[in-house]
């Protein structure tokens, strides 16, 4: 029988659960080892030599070597622990988070700083928001 | 008769840990934000508690996938503030209260709560900086927090995580626990995190004030009906990092006028209130109540 999953029609969001978190192990587990500082230094001196270490996928890899937190995402990544690649890079957590929109630093802080995102028209797959499939990518990322 | 006179709740943005770290809260982005805690480091000098049982997540720090407890209860004599990737916050050791917290322990599971007891973690910014704002700027080494403090965790990372409903249960139980400690001390009951956020994909930044205003009215004055809150609305309204919010229902069910699932008592005093958006990318929202 099937499990109860009411949010997957919410759009721009895949939610963390546990067959997320069974696809994404590795690549979860590679991301803690980065809150040693010796093995930060020795991810930053060789990346794609530091991933070998790990029984990640090739699509995982790639990912984590694009910076492209969206793609970690979908291949099994979490926030929390894919924010130590941020904080490796030496990112704030607000970049990070800007980062998945398209929009610049700027831009995102600005939304941000005039009340955040409304959730009109983002709180189901096919309406209009700005999260939406069809708008996206957002900001300066549109122009590309 | 240990006794709980008093519930805190707020936000624990890592970012507001920062800006107190390199001095910033003056800064005009922060100002606001800060503001909103004068109150409440004053009415913490004033109203001292001898233990701070405090429900926070953890954010993939002393818990990684290898393991994912729902309910984690500290029992050690001390936490050390964690490396998040940073580097540890400048705040100082966190001292446990072991007898406590094993009372606690011993007595929620025997309520029918299947709780894991941790005696060995390091703390992060979950933890540490609801401490922060409700105590001000602390030296690690020359100062120290005001009281022992229990570490509760909740995992909010994988879901499912718990429903409100059993957070709300669960608050009851660690009412009664700790209502059966014979020595006469006073302690505080934190709920942490929220308020509205999301940190993933093309919906981050999302923050709703109305929902976020709406919740706090209910989780206030009708606790029963805001323990039904489904997950979806929290997700779907307050954005896939607002389901932290499930954990103020914790501090909440462990309020005096909460007896058997229902509001039978006074309702507690509203001691202060407030709500400032942004920290970062999250709205911030905090309350003090306390027990008539």
């Amino acid at each position: 029988m099937a499990l109860d999953k009411p949010y997957k029609d919410v759009p721009g969001t895949i939610i963390f659960d546990a067959e997320q978190s069974r696809k994404g192990y590795w690549l979860n587990q590679f991301c803690m080892s980065l809150m040693k500082a010796e093995n930060r230094t020795r991810f930053k001196a060789n990346e794609r030599a530091y991933l070998d270490e790990w029984a990640m996928t090739e699509e995982q890899k790639k990912a984590v070597l694009a910076r492209d937190l969206n793609w970690c995402m979908r291949t099994g990544g979490n926030i929390y622990f894919l924010a130590k690649i941020g904080a490796t890079d030496g990112l704030s957590f607000q970049q990070m988070a800007g980062s998945m929109t398209g929009m610049t630093e700027e831009e995102y802080r600005n939304m941000m700083l005039k009340g955040g995102r409304s959730a009109e028209g983002n709180r189901y797959i096919g309406e209009d928001g700005d999260a939406q499939e069809k708008n996206q990518p957002q900001g300066a990322g549109k122009k590309g | 008769m240990a006794r709980i006179t008093a519930s805190v709740y707020t936000s624990h943005v890592p970012a507001i840990g920062a800006a107190m770290d390199l001095g910033k809260t003056h800064e005009d982005y922060w100002k606001p934000l800060f503001a909103g805690y004068d109150f409440s480091k004053q009415w913490m000098k004033d109203n001292k508690p001898d233990v701070i049982f405090l429900v926070y997540n953890d954010h993939a720090t002393a818990f990684s996938l290898d393991m994912i407890p729902t309910f984690a209860i500290g029992t050690a004599a001390e936490y050390k503030p964690a490396d998040e990737g940073y580097g540890a916050r400048p705040v100082p050791v966190v001292k446990g209260h072991p007898e406590l917290a094993s009372h606690i322990a011993q007595s929620v599971i025997q309520q029918d709560f299947d709780l894991t007891i941790v005696n060995k973690m390091d703390v992060d910014h979950g933890l540490t900086v609801p401490l922060s704002l409700m105590c001000g700027e602390k030296d690690p080494v020359k100062d120290a927090w005001p009281c022992p403090v229990i570490p509760f965790a909740v995992n909010v990372v994988q879901y499912p995580v718990p429903s409100g409903q059993r957070c709300f249960n669960l608050g009851q139980a660690i009412r009664k626990a700790i209502e059966s400690y014979d020595e006469d001390i006073n302690v505080h009951i934190w709920g942490t995190g929220g308020m509205s956020h999301q940190l993933q994909g093309a919906r981050a930044g999302l923050i709703n004030r109305e929902w976020d205003n709406n919740w706090l009215d209910l989780m206030i004055n009708d606790p029963v009906a805001c323990a039904n809150v489904p997950h979806i609305d929290y997700v779907r309204e307050a954005g896939s990092e607002g389901i932290e919010l499930v954990m103020w229902l914790i501090a909440r069910g462990a309020m005096a006028d909460v007896n058997n699932g229902k509001v039978t008592g006074p309702a507690p005093k509203l001691t202060h209130r407030f709500y400032h958006v942004p920290a970062s990318n999250t709205a911030v929202g905090h309350a003090i109540l306390e027990n008539a």
